[in-house]
Order: structure tokens, then C-alpha cells, then sequence
């Protein structure tokens, strides 16, 4: 650690005004700030500073992601195994490949977006912001297996420039970064991004896994199976056909985006979230609790119109990218309601809104991602109207008084 | 020559300087739907080209007779008389073209940018600058038409003016079209994308 400090203090001249590097002097400025809490204290007014600043906000979210993370990577290679019709699933193997498949990914993600936000700060000459750290490890997870690296690439750029750096950086932005990434490429990019060939990877790589899917293959998501079924009784079945329980989908050994499959390391990521104080519990609650009451109402009045609705409510928080969405991003502080009544508002409204969308729009068999943006949308009305409210009630008790 | 660089200036300060879609944001909505093809885009350009060059004439003609309490009855008149003319060239000329077209066609008449030409312009001019002044006006709509309308039947389709620009060798290496560029938010982006830029190189626009 001391190293470290004494490699930056040794070449923190080149950066300065002045320097060879000097252009670069946001970069380091970067980099710096990363590795240590820089110690600038205010000069003018009375603040207090805590330690923990954005940054190491940050870096406590991708911790709170590595579970989901790297159950995604065992899960992608267990999906690859079963597809290849194998008894046996060696562990370190099917993560191996896991890994292979979603190194690039993260790579791609994270080298496009920082290489946008270091551009930018360059060109604005400002510090480089750390937004970035979040949605590069968000967008991987959240976009299928098979989604074409150039595809990720094209937008994830898009979503860095015209959701977040038009608005201003870091902080600014109306929408979620790593949301606004999957619906530029749901709406793309449709054929690549739903259906039944994207969400399980077929390649072998690196010699890991290789073999031929086996005939009963089918690799479409349990809300993707339960969206075209017809008929009265609701079956769900893994990608060669075998039933699946509750249980695999708590679990998460179902094909689905890579991190939201698997509720137990969505729920780790939570408990971290909250214990720190970063997420909004308020949130959280009220979007499970949203979405568990649609799901009710939705289940109580099933018809075989909507195959959606013939999901319990369990069922319809535990599928698809429900929890991960309440947990991670519907909790964004930047994007959503700051007020406390606001955020419940807002996070009972994303949660009804999404189990609407999934039940009764069979085109798209998952609400969660819409339902948030929409919210990340009103959320600047709900706070406006919670604090409208409360002056006025305020306004009434000085009138009463005088 | 004062009077001619004047007119010069009313002919041309519309295509950049004080363009109707990019700084006056007028006629936005048209933009969004004829420009998912290049065709169309032209198409719909040169009628309001048309349109507006000449509703701006007869306007500016009777300009003098017009009672001012139903001045907007009367300048909707002439530009729906002028909209149904054009509308039935193109139905006999270009027929496909007015299918993609359809309603927007017609719906010229509610341009934004003809009645603020006629109220603005037309109503306090000779002909001839009303009628450059149309012209003008016409020419940096179908401009930013035409720009908006290049990108997105490229990214969109792979194709220009119907004819596949992208190479099929793209296609079979996994390249894919952009299907949000077909629909209608993604002209809005483009268009701002156009205004971005506009205004870095004019610094007196920006607010």
C-alpha cells in the first residue's frame, strides 16, 4: 500500500500544469482518487466530510454484485452442460467456462464506457467521475449470455453518451445507465435479445464444453415458455424439457440474463446493500410488496388469455429479472425518488407496473425493465408532489395558529 | 444591391442561421414521421418546398385585403387549397411514394412552419421576398429532413433509397440493423444530435 502511494506521489509531477503528461492530468486525478480517499478538505464554509464518499459507494455495490456475478458464471456453464445433454457437471469446469464466456463481456463493457467517461473529462478538462464502476459490471449481467460483443459495445456507448453525459455526468441522469443499455438493445436489436437462442450459450470455448445440443434443446426463459403457452394447466421445464420446481428458480439454475437468475445471490447482494445503508430499504420493500400484491390480483383473475397471469405471486417475483431490478436498480439514488413517502410511491409503482406489463402484454414477457424506467421518469413528479404536500400542510398549521 | 442582399439574406438565413426545424424547433413532428426512409423524406421536402414558396406568394399578395380578425381562416384556406393540389400530383406522379406519405401530406396544412412563415413574413412582405423567404424556409426543413432521413434508413434498413448500402458480408459476419432507428424516437435523438453540433460551430445560438 505504501508502494502504491509512493508510485503516485513519484509521478504526480509528470500530471501537474506543466508536465510532460499534463493533458492526462484527469486521468490520474482518477485513478488516484480511486485507490485513496483523497485527503482536500473544503476551504470555504462549515462541511462535514465523510469518508465514504461516491467512490466508496461504488466499489460496495460491485461487492454486493460479485455473488450474482459469479453465480451467473456457474449457472451460464450449467445451462451450456444440460444443453449438451451431460450427467455429470464438474464444478471448476462449468464456472471455467462460465467465466470465459462473461470475461469478454465485462471487458467490452468497461473498456467502451470508461474510454467514453475518460474522453469526456479529458475534453471538459473535469475530474473523471466514477459512475461508470456500477453500470459496467450491470450491463453484463443484465444483458443475455448471447448478445454479440459489438452489440454490447454499440450500446453500451449509446447510453454512456445520450443518457448520462448529455445530461451532465455522473448524478445527472434522468434514466439508469445499465437499464437504458438493455432496452437500446431490446429495442434494436429484438431478434437478438429475446427468444429462445440467446439466453443459453451453445459455443464451446477454449475447449471448455464442447458438444452438439441435444434434440429436446430449447432455450427459452420460464417467463418466455409461460408467455407462448397455451392451454389451462401451466408447465414450466428446464432447456431440455424436465420440469422445473420453485426451488430451481429460488436457486437460479434456470436460463434467464446472466445475474438475475438466482433470487438467493440477489438476496446476498441485498442484505449487503442494506447493512451498509446504501440502498433504500424503503425501495426494496415496496416494489416486492407492489409486485407481490399484482401478482395476486393478477393470479385471482387468471385467464388463459394472458398465460402470465397463471403464475402465483411467488412465482412472479422469483422468475425473470424481477428481483434483481428491485434490488440493484430500482434503488439507484440517482434516479430515484429522494423524498421518503416518494420512494414508496415510487418503488409500489414499479413493482405493480412490471407485473402489469409481464401479465398483460404478451409481447414482452418481462415488465421489470420498463416498469423502472418509466418510474425513473415520474420520479422527479412524485418528489415534486411530496414536497408540495408538505408545505401546504405546513402552510395550514401557521394559518390555524394565526 | 441593398435590396438584393436582402434578399439573398431572406433566401438563405432559413437554411442555417435561423433554420425553421433546428432553431426555431418547428415542424418536428412531420420530421419524426415521413423520415424513416430517404425517399419519403425528399418527397415530403420538396412539397412543402412547394407549398409554402407558393402560400407565401398569394398571401403576401392579398396580404392588403385580408381582414385581420379572420387572417388565420384565410391563410388555412390557401394552404389546404395548395396541399390538395399537391396531394393529387403526387397520387397521380408518385403513387407509392403517397402511400408511405399518407396522412402527412395533409396534414401540411397544420405545419407549424407554413402558418409561422405567413404570420411572420408573408403578412408584412412584398411577394418576391415572401416568396424567396419560402422558398428559404422550404429548403432548410427538407435539409434537415433529408440528413435526419440519410441516417436513419442507413442504420436502420442498410439501405439508401431503397438500394442495400451495407455490404451483405456485414450481415453474414452478424452485423444487424438498428431497428430503433426505425421508429419514431430515435429521429427526435438524430435531430438533437443535428442541433448539438449546429450549435457548437454557431456559438451565438447557444443559450
Amino acid at each position: 500500500m505504501k508502494q502504491l502511494r509512493r508510485f503516485l506521489d513519484k509521478v504526480k509531477p509528470h500530471f501537474q500544469p506543466g508536465g510532460r503528461l499534463q493533458h492526462f492530468h484527469s486521468v490520474y486525478d482518477g485513478f488516484e482518487t480511486f485507490l485513496f480517499t483523497p485527503s482536500t478538505t473544503s476551504t470555504t464554509g462549515v462541511s462535514i466530510h465523510d469518508s465514504i464518499d461516491s467512490k466508496r459507494v461504488m466499489i460496495i455495490v460491485v461487492l454486493s454484485l460479485i455473488p450474482c456475478l459469479l453465480f451467473g458464471m456457474y449457472n451460464v456453464g450449467y445451462q451450456h452442460w444440460l444443453a449438451i445433454g451431460s450427467s455429470t457437471f464438474p464444478f471448476w469446469k462449468l464456472f471455467g467456462y462460465g467465466f470465459c464466456q462473461m470475461f469478454w463481456r465485462i471487458v467490452v463493457s468497461y473498456a467502451v464506457g470508461l474510454g467514453i467517461e475518460f474522453a469526456v473529462a479529458q475534453w471538459r478538462k473535469e475530474e473523471i467521475q466514477e459512475g461508470f464502476l456500477v453500470s459496467g459490471i450491470l450491463i453484463p449481467l443484465i444483458c443475455p449470455i448471447e448478445t454479440p460483443l459489438w452489440m454490447l459495445a454499440v450500446a453500451t456507448a449509446f447510453s454512456v453518451i445520450f443518457v448520462k453525459e448529455i445530461f451532465g455526468g455522473t448524478g445527472f441522469n434522468i434514466f439508469n445507465v445499465a437499464l437504458v443499455t438493455r432496452a437500446f438493445l431490446f429495442f434494436a436489436y429484438p431478434s437478438q435479445m429475446s427468444g429462445d437462442n440467446v439466453f443459453v450459450a451453445t459455443d464451446s470455448v477454449l475447449g471448455l464444453g464442447q458438444g452438439t445440443t441435444v434434440d429436446a434443446f430449447s432455450g427459452a426463459t420460464p417467463l418466455g415458455q409461460v408467455a407462448t403457452h397455451t392451454g389451462t394447466t401451466l408447465q414450466i421445464n428446464n432447456v431440455v424439457g424436465e420440469p422445473l420446481s420453485y426451488w430451481d428458480a429460488f436457486i437460479g439454475l434456470i436460463p434467464g440474463s446472466v445475474g438475475e437468475t438466482s433470487v438467493i445471490a440477489i438476496l446476498i447482494g441485498a442484505v449487503i446493500l442494506l447493512a451498509t445503508g446504501i440502498a433504500s430499504w424503503r425501495i426494496m420493500v415496496s416494489v416486492f410488496a407492489g409486485g407481490f400484491l399484482m401478482g395476486i390480483v393478477a393470479h385471482y383473475f387468471q385467464t388463459p388469455l394472458y398465460p402470465v397471469s397463471m403464475l402465483d405471486a411467488v412465482q412472479q417475483l422469483t422468475l425473470g429479472g424481477f428481483a434483481f431490478g428491485a434490488v440493484f436498480m430500482a434503488t439507484d439514488p440517482v434516479t430515484a425518488a429522494r423524498t421518503n413517502a416518494g420512494k414508496y410511491i415510487y418503488g409500489f409503482l414499479i413493482g405493480v407496473i412490471a407485473i402489469l406489463i409481464r401479465t398483460y402484454n404478451n409481447g414482452y414477457p418481462e415488465g421489470a425493465m420498463l416498469a423502472i424506467l418509466l418510474m425513473n421518469a415520474f420520479a422527479p413528479l412524485i418528489d415534486y408532489c411530496v414536497v408540495q404536500r408538505n408545505i401546504r400542510k405546513r402552510m395550514r398549521r401557521i394559518n390555524i395558529k394565526a | 444591391m441593398a435590396i438584393q442582399n436582402k434578399n439573398l439574406l431572406t433566401l438563405f438565413n432559413p437554411v442555417s442561421k435561423d433554420n425553421p426545424v433546428i432553431v426555431q424547433i418547428l415542424g418536428i413532428c412531420s420530421c419524426l414521421a415521413v423520415t424513416a426512409k430517404l425517399e419519403p423524406a425528399c418527397v415530403m421536402g420538396v412539397s412543402v418546398i412547394a407549398v409554402l414558396a407558393f402560400a407565401n406568394v398569394i398571401i403576401s399578395l392579398i396580404r392588403k385585403t385580408i381582414p385581420t380578425n379572420i387572417r388565420i381562416i384565410v391563410q388555412l384556406v390557401v394552404v389546404a387549397g395548395l396541399v390538395v393540389i399537391v396531394n393529387q400530383l403526387l397520387t397521380a406522379y408518385q403513387y407509392d411514394v403517397s402511400k408511405q406519405l399518407s396522412v402527412f401530406v395533409s396534414l401540411i396544412v397544420t405545419n407549424c412552419i407554413l402558418m409561422g412563415r405567413l404570420e411572420a413574413f408573408a403578412m408584412a412582405n412584398k411577394p418576391w421576398p415572401s416568396f424567396l423567404d419560402g422558398i428559404g424556409n422550404g429548403i432548410g426543413y427538407a435539409l434537415i429532413l433529408i440528413i435526419v432521413a440519410f441516417f436513419r434508413e442507413l442504420l436502420g434498413s442498410g439501405t439508401l433509397w431503397g438500394v442495400q448500402v451495407i455490404p451483405q458480408i456485414w450481415y453474414d459476419h452478424g452485423y444487424a440493423n438498428n431497428g430503433l432507428m426505425i421508429l419514431p424516437p430515435m429521429a427526435l435523438i438524430v435531430t438533437g444530435c443535428i442541433i448539438w453540433i449546429h450549435r457548437s460551430y454557431n456559438k451565438d445560438l447557444q443559450e
